[in-house]
């Protein structure tokens, strides 16, 4: 039998939610792993498309940032900032934005810039918008990777940083966002999508070993549960090889490092909110 | 009209107490060693513009040079926090840190209308989100043509916009290539500019996808290689992911940050002064 964590069975997961010959949009971090699994498995045809302007990168291993250089040497075209947002994404050429958030509320609005009390003074300061905001607008609908906790989910954001779907139905139109909105939502415990009337976010798909109470104890507000939820096939053999392939190349360079900076790799994203963001 | 200096020069020519400076490259081709140039400077008081603030403003804000941050993500990429500029928001250390955030469509705008003498830039983007109660430069407009409600984003326009480049001429037309970022903005929307490039060449061949500025458009003109390190300039050098990994580390302690400083800025006044010099 195989093992595996439940970060793999969410990155596994997301990867399967984009489909060969789409425009993606990445965000880095978790997305960016997903998208770059999902082109080495079921999707080599997908096109990957990083803020920092390189359109179609096939980088082979998974980018510690948005702009290493493997991005644009792979890539089939490479333009500047104000062009990949002002003439790729705005229009509605993109078919996926793929995402992080630090919080999430029930319609999967994401907050990526400070958790309470307020604004000026904040308990955590995040990194902020980056391209988040017009890729939640645009993109013809997006896809969040997120671990989740009450912490994560939460009932009321303390900052709007990109929308999803506002305040509920009608909202995205009112506020000209042309994209489809979030449609999926891929955690280490399921996945959620919007309720097709209602556009709140319920849990649709959940993995072998979790609980529906397990979920909801992990969420907070009331959530709500598809009563047609599903499990989650596990990871395949093919796919735990390929994503375990990617995350060794991702770290062969820390490998050259002195310990503490081996360490630094591996504890980082856990030990900070803000490595969860898009980039 | 491009003069050929010494780094040392460059920024004690081009960069006052209390000026706008940007300091831009999207991940790839960032000005590091002019940013340390300026800590080394001690200049105070500056209002530092840039779409990722990264390593390099970490160390200025650190470093107690910035008064004010305009900007559109503030992290580590691909690692996490950025801890002189959370701690510089969150407790004041080594002292209070205004901030102006927007989104990185709406500052490839404000850029782009700089550069193009407009007052502001025009996009699909903020709306529902909390960044216009808590920044300035952004209000609705509404087209003229269609009716539609956009956003109007206000122009920059840098005292100083700083950038590093592959190659200048003995002219000093200035050539780079790979992720090119928001650089020709940035330095079209300032009233003066700094280029350190890696080298200076008899006369400049073409690149694939180069983006040259002509002798007539750039200010001052320094070489330095290696300055965009940990940043890397394409065909030249490679990212450093491991110190990208290694400063989360270092900038996470206020003793430590400064120590570092001693050694590596400080330190290395005379090195860079020789380099300079010998061109």
């Amino acid at each position: 039998m195989l093992t595996y964590t439940a970060d793999e069975m969410m990155t596994v997961t997301a990867a399967r939610s984009l489909r060969d010959g789409m425009t993606c949009f990445v965000g880095i971090g978790l997305p960016s792993e997903a998208a770059n699994l999902a082109r080495t498995t079921h999707a080599p045809n997908l096109v990957l498309i990083y803020e920092s302007g390189t359109i179609g990168s096939k980088p082979g291993q998974v980018p510690l940032s948005i702009g290493d250089g493997i991005l644009a040497e792979t890539a089939d075209s490479v333009v500047s900032v104000p062009e990949i947002f002002n003439y790729w994404l705005q229009p509605g050429r993109i078919d996926i934005g793929f995402l992080g958030a630090a919080q999430l509320d029930r319609y999967g609005n994401i907050n990526t810039t400070v958790i309470g009390p307020s604004y000026d003074k904040p308990a955590v300061r995040l990194p902020g918008a980056g391209g988040a905001p017009e890729i939640a607008g645009a993109c013809q609908e997006v896809a969040v990777v997120l671990r989740q906790s009450r912490r994560t989910f939460a009932e009321r954001l303390d900052f709007v940083t990109s929308v999803g779907y506002g305040d509920g139905p009608g909202a995205r139109s009112q506020l000209g966002l042309a994209g489809g909105g979030p449609r999926l939502v891929i955690t280490d415990l399921g996945v959620l999508r919007p309720d097709q009337q209602t556009f709140e976010l319920m849990l649709t798909g959940i993995y072998a070993g979790v609980s529906v109470a397990q979920v909801r104890d992990s969420t907070g507000w009331e959530l709500k549960v598809s009563p047609e939820l599903i499990e989650i096939p596990a990871p395949t053999e093919a796919e735990l090889v390929a994503l375990r392939r990617l995350a060794a190349s991702r770290s062969q360079a820390a490998r050259l490092s002195p310990a503490s900076t081996v360490l630094a790799a591996s504890t980082a994203p856990r030990a900070s909110p803000a490595a969860a963001v898009t980039e | 009209m491009a003069q050929i200096v010494t780094l040392a020069e460059a920024i004690s020519a081009a960069i006052s107490d209390g000026d706008t400076v940007a300091m831009e490259g999207f991940t790839h081709l960032i000005p590091h060693a002019a940013g340390h140039e300026v800590i080394r400077q001690r200049r105070r008081d500056l209002t530092l513009i840039r779409m990722t603030p990264d390593i390099i403003y970490d160390q200025l804000i650190g470093a107690g040079c910035a008064r004010k941050l305009i900007f559109s993500w503030a992290g580590n990429p691909g690692v996490g926090s950025l801890h002189r500029f959370r701690d510089a928001v969150q407790n004041s250390w080594p002292r209070p840190l205004e901030l102006e955030e927007h989104s990185h469509a709406g500052m490839a705008n404000r850029f782009a209308a700089g550069a193009s003498g407009l007052p502001f830039g025009v996009l699909r983007g903020y709306r529902g989100t909390s960044l216009p109660a808590h920044t300035t430069g952004v209000a609705d407009i509404v087209c003229p043509f269609t009716g539609e409600t956009l956003t109007a984003v206000s122009a920059l326009r840098p005292d100083v916009a700083v950038i590093h480049a592959q190659r200048a001429d003995k002219q000093g037309n200035v050539q780079y290539w790979g992720i090119s970022g928001v650089q020709k903005e940035a330095v079209l929307a300032s009233s003066r500019s700094v280029v350190t490039v890696e080298e200076i060449v008899d006369s400049l061949d073409p690149r694939p996808g180069a983006v040259v500025l002509p002798w007539w458009a750039v200010g001052y003109v320094a070489v330095v290689p290696g300055g965009a390190h940990p940043s890397y300039a394409l065909g030249y050098s490679v990212r450093d992911n491991d110190f990208y990994l290694a400063w989360d580390a270092i900038s996470r302690d206020r003793q430590r940050f400064a120590d570092w400083l001693d050694e590596h800025v400080f330190g290395r006044f005379v090195q860079v002064g020789q380099l300079a010099g010998e061109c």
